[in-house]
Order: structure tokens, then sequence, then C-alpha cells
């Protein structure tokens, strides 16, 4: 990651750069931010409701509210982690406005059987998506995350497809680090486990 | 060390977080065990694929007009 070195003092990264720009009054520097992180805000909003109208309103919403609470954001956190957690409350305020009467939160720790100990091995061969067109694929990955409860799929989606560190995603759900790391094991497990039924033995039944 | 205390550790020596010694001890486990062999590199593959392939994708002409509508609002603020 580029930084810039300032002497005597500690790295400033060049979002912070742009925030400090952007306070001033600089639009242009906000649209650079913009610009920057509008496709991960629209991934994590449409990983959490599910829903690509939900998803487009979460980006405007986000960067919006980023904007106007510009002056709250602290220099001592990344400008990425804290519009990502302004994305996830948003997006979670539209998945309960949407399944009303359900019960809906990541704080809720989910017991399930899969996501324990691997049943049903076998292993998958060097390069199992192969056998599926790209589009396909994406049918398919897409698919199995949705079966995943809430909770877990936001974890999995911030720290393994964002890449934010256990720390941040931590930081992002407001959820302790065992919490993040519970989850972060147990949905990857799901996510095999899941995932195996369409790449384990290829050429046998339902592979077209 | 079991297959559960191997399972503990997965997270942590997929994230490479795992102290040499720990890590040996693993390694020492996977030469005996399959079933963690194959737990171990489809969860890896697991974690690939899902990096690999953009499932959502901001279209282009939606991905202008968000950024217009952004903008146009935060001009007026
Ligand atoms: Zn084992």
């Amino acid at each position: 990651m580029s930084t810039i070195q300032t002497q005597g003092t500690e790295e400033i990264h060049p979002d912070i750069l742009l925030v400090n720009r952007a306070r001033a009054g600089d639009v242009e520097a906000f649209e650079k931010l913009v610009r920057q992180y509008d496709r991960q805000v629209f991934r994590i909003a449409q990983h959490i409701t599910q829903n690509r109208e939900d998803a487009e309103d979460v980006v405007q919403d986000a960067f919006l509210k980023a904007y106007e609470k510009l002056n709250q954001f602290q220099g001592n956190s990344k400008f990425y982690t804290w519009l990502v957690r302004i994305a996830v409350n948003e997006s979670l305020m539209r998945l309960r406005k949407r399944r009303t009467g359900r019960m809906v939160s990541i704080d809720e720790d989910v017991e399930t059987e899969e996501g324990s100990m691997p049943r049903d091995l076998a292993d998958w061969g060097p390069d199992p998506e192969e056998q599926y067109g790209q589009s396909e694929m994406a049918d398919i990955l897409r698919k199995t995350i949705q079966g995943l409860p809430p909770g877990f799929r936001v974890v999995f989606v911030l720290r393994d497809v964002e890449g934010l560190s256990t720390e941040e995603t931590a930081e992002t759900l407001g959820l302790s680090i065992p919490a993040v790391k519970s989850r972060l094991l147990r949905a990857r497990l799901q996510l095999r486990e899941r995932l195996n039924r369409y790449f384990r033995n290829r050429n046998k039944d339902g592979v077209k | 060390m079991t297959c559960s205390e191997f399972l503990a550790q997965l997270d942590d020596l997929i994230d490479d977080k795992v102290s040499v010694r720990m890590r040996a001890d693993l390694e020492e486990h996977l030469h005996g065990c399959e079933h963690c062999v194959i737990t171990l590199s489809t969860t890896r593959k697991t974690i690939e694929i899902y990096r690999k392939h953009v499932i959502y994708e901001l279209p282009n002409e939606l991905r202008d007009r968000l950024q217009k509508a952004i903008l146009a609002k935060c001009k007026k603020c």
C-alpha cells in the first residue's frame, strides 16, 4: 500500500489526504473516494441484503452519510473500514425492513450442525472450477453463500472476500475478536461443505 | 494431536498465523491424516474461489448513475 512519509510524524494514508481535502469542501476529492470504493460497498451491500435495489440504495446512502459525517471521522482508523461500517449498518437496516417479523441480527450466534467436523470428504482435484462456465460458477457461488446465516456471511465477506483483518472486521461489526474467529471458521467450513456437492467427483450426476 | 485440535487451528494455519512450533505439530498431524489434508486443501480452495470470482458486479452504467447521484447531492450539502 502506498503511503506518504512525512518527516518526523507517522505515515499518512492517501485516503486521509483525500478526506482532509473533502472536509475543506473539495467535492472532487470525495469523488475519488467514491470511485475507489463504490464497487466494494456494492458487493458488501448485495451480500448482506441479497437484493439488488437495496444494494444500490446502500451505495448512495452510505457515501452520503460518510460525506455528512466526515467531520466525525477519526484519523486513527482507516477510511475504508469506517465506510464499510456505515455500509454494513445501512445494509442491515434494509434487510430488517424487508424481513419484518423475522429475526435478523449479526449478533446472534447461530448454532448449526454444519461447520463442525467435515464429513463426506473427497478431494476436489487441482482445478475444480473448470467443469463450469463463468456464469454457472457465479450462480453456484451466489447460491452457496446465500445459504449461510447473515452473521456468518458478513464475516466471511469482510474477512475473506474484501480482505479486512480480523481486528477490522470485529471493529466494523461491533463483535469481539473470538466471535469473529469462531464465525469465520464455521463460515469457511460450511461453504466448503456446500461447494463439495459441486466440486467433488466430476462427471457425476447433476453435472451438465 | 486429534482432528478436532487440528480443526481449531485451521484458520490460523490458512491465514499463516501459527507459531513455528504449532506449524510443526500441525504438519505432523497432516502426515498421518488424509481427512485433515483434504479439509485443509478444499477449505483453502473455497476461499480462493470466492476471492477470484466477483459474484456481484456493479455494472458501469449503474456505477456512473450512482456516482452522479451521490456527487450531485454532496454538492448541495
Ligand atoms: Zn485429522
